[in-house]
């Protein structure tokens, strides 16, 4: 338990000890350490930008849903328009086609009706100057009475 | 095991001490019988404790300068590896550890230095880890190392009686002191420093008697003067002994409990009860000693750099 140089040894290497923590541990360990808290605090902010971004765009989803909706429904609808208009001009122009083909036969029923009446005065006639001059015989002259005939066809 | 309780105590006590003994000088055997007479001034390993008294100031504990300086290393290394690695990612093992120190003393150091000062946390790293660890030898059972040198060193052709080993080198003044010193000299240097030397000076000459008038402040400075640089004395005088008390007495518990495994069974049974509940109670003491080294150490050079 004497004082002796021990005392001064001890100095020394406490000058040295604190020198080498000064120098190569306290510096970058500090630095590590408030470099990381620095990192902590920035991914905490990164964190709370992120959730903040995700709710507004889920707003935002949301919103464009809403929008979508409302434009298909506006579709849908206009669609259903057109296509009652599309079947509207079908029955119109089925109801015009019908009526021009019921027209067309009517025509062709008239001609034909028409037709069998001049079918039917030709031969009358024919048959009235075939049954005259088997009555006039040779006293009548065909060609003199055609007109008469005729006419009297026409009458018929 | 020592001869008899006195010598084994006295043995446990004595460093290994290596330094000048002066000419003429007598060297004695454990039977006090002289062994050899130096005739010249000679540096050797004292043989005795009385040895080592006489080599007076011009000696070193070797035992207390090893194991002190030897933590230190260890520390340093440990320290050292985890600075070359610190990263800012996640901390694993060693450097985690560090940090977590690092972080304390930081946190106690801004919470009660002021100050602007670069090296006061690194300061108090030092002292806190390397106190502590100083400390910690106290925990070592008392016998386990000393015997081990002393089988080597009868091995190596020596005198058992001579192979002294102190491993707890808080218990040695000269280290204790050695720390409370330089704190005492950054405390002077850092006081003249900030205040300048009249500034300084004027804090040990104006209080605590402060008065208005002139000639009284006059008739009160030298009284003054003598009180404050008491206290100013008294700082690292306290500091050193404060530590080296407390472990020298630890110490001297565990010697005294180990004298009890050589006395039988049922008392050797005791002591390994006692030793081990002194041991729990040290944990304490050591953390405690190593954090009030570490604090007032803070303290006192925050005094010596706040302004008036």
């Amino acid at each position: 338990m004497n004082i002796n140089l021990t005392l001064i040894g001890q100095i020394i290497a406490f000058a040295v000890f604190v020198a080498f923590c000064m120098k190569f541990v306290w510096p970058p360990l500090t630095n590590a350490m408030a470099e990381r808290a620095k990192k902590i605090a920035d991914g905490l902010d990164a964190a709370n930008r992120a959730e903040r971004d995700l709710e507004l765009a889920q707003q935002k989803a949301g919103e464009k849903l809403r929008e979508s909706k409302v434009k298909a429904a506006e579709i849908i609808e206009q669609a259903n328009k057109r296509a009652n208009q599309i079947i509207d001009e079908a029955k119109e122009a089925a109801r015009e086609e019908g009526a021009r083909l019921a027209a067309a036969a009517q025509a062709e029923i008239e001609q034909e009706v028409n037709r069998a009446k001049e079918g039917l005065r030709q031969q009358v006639s024919a048959l009235a100057v075939a049954g005259a001059s088997k009555i006039l015989a040779k006293s009548v002259d065909q060609s003199v009475h055609n007109e008469l005939l005729d006419q009297l066809a026409n009458e018929l | 095991m020592a001869t008899d309780a006195t010598g084994y105590i006295k043995h446990h006590l004595t460093n290994l001490t290596y330094g000048e003994l002066p000419a003429g000088y007598e060297r004695l055997d454990e039977n006090g019988k002289v062994v050899e007479e130096l005739t010249e001034a000679t540096w050797t390993l004292a043989h005795s404790g009385q040895e080592a008294v006489d080599m007076g100031f011009w000696a070193f504990n070797v035992d207390s300068l090893a194991w002190s300086i030897g933590l230190a290393i260890v520390l340093m290394f440990i320290f050292g590896r985890a600075a070359k690695k610190a990263t800012t990612g996640v901390p694993t093992g060693m450097q985690n550890f560090v940090e977590v120190i690092i972080g304390f003393i930081d946190n106690t150091v801004k919470e009660t230095f002021h100050g602007k000062n670069p090296i006061v946390a690194p300061l108090a790293l030092t002292v806190f880890t390397w106190v502590f660890m100083m400390n910690l030898m106290d925990l070592i059972p008392v016998d386990i190392i000393p015997k081990l040198f002393e089988l080597s060193w009868v091995a190596a052709g020596g005198d058992a009686h001579q192979a002294y080993m102190k491993i707890v080198p808080s218990t040695d003044p000269n280290i204790t002191a050695g720390l409370a010193i330089s704190v005492f000299a950054l405390m002077i240097f850092y006081g003249i420093k900030v205040k300048g030397i009249g500034g300084f000076m004027a804090e040990l000459t104006l209080h605590p008697f402060n008065v208005k008038n002139p000639v009284v402040q006059a008739l009160f400075i030298p009284v003054n003067f003598a009180l404050e640089v008491l206290g100013l004395i008294a700082k690292p005088i306290s500091l050193a002994l404060r530590l080296f008390g407390n472990m020298y007495a630890g110490e001297m518990i565990f010697i005294l409990i180990a004298l009890m495994f050589s006395t039988g069974m049922a008392l050797g049974l005791f002591a390994g009860v006692l030793q081990w509940a002194w041991a729990v109670f040290h944990i304490l003491v050591i953390t405690l000693q190593a954090f009030i080294f570490m604090m007032l150490t803070i303290v006192y050079l925050g005094m010596a750099h706040e302004d008036h």
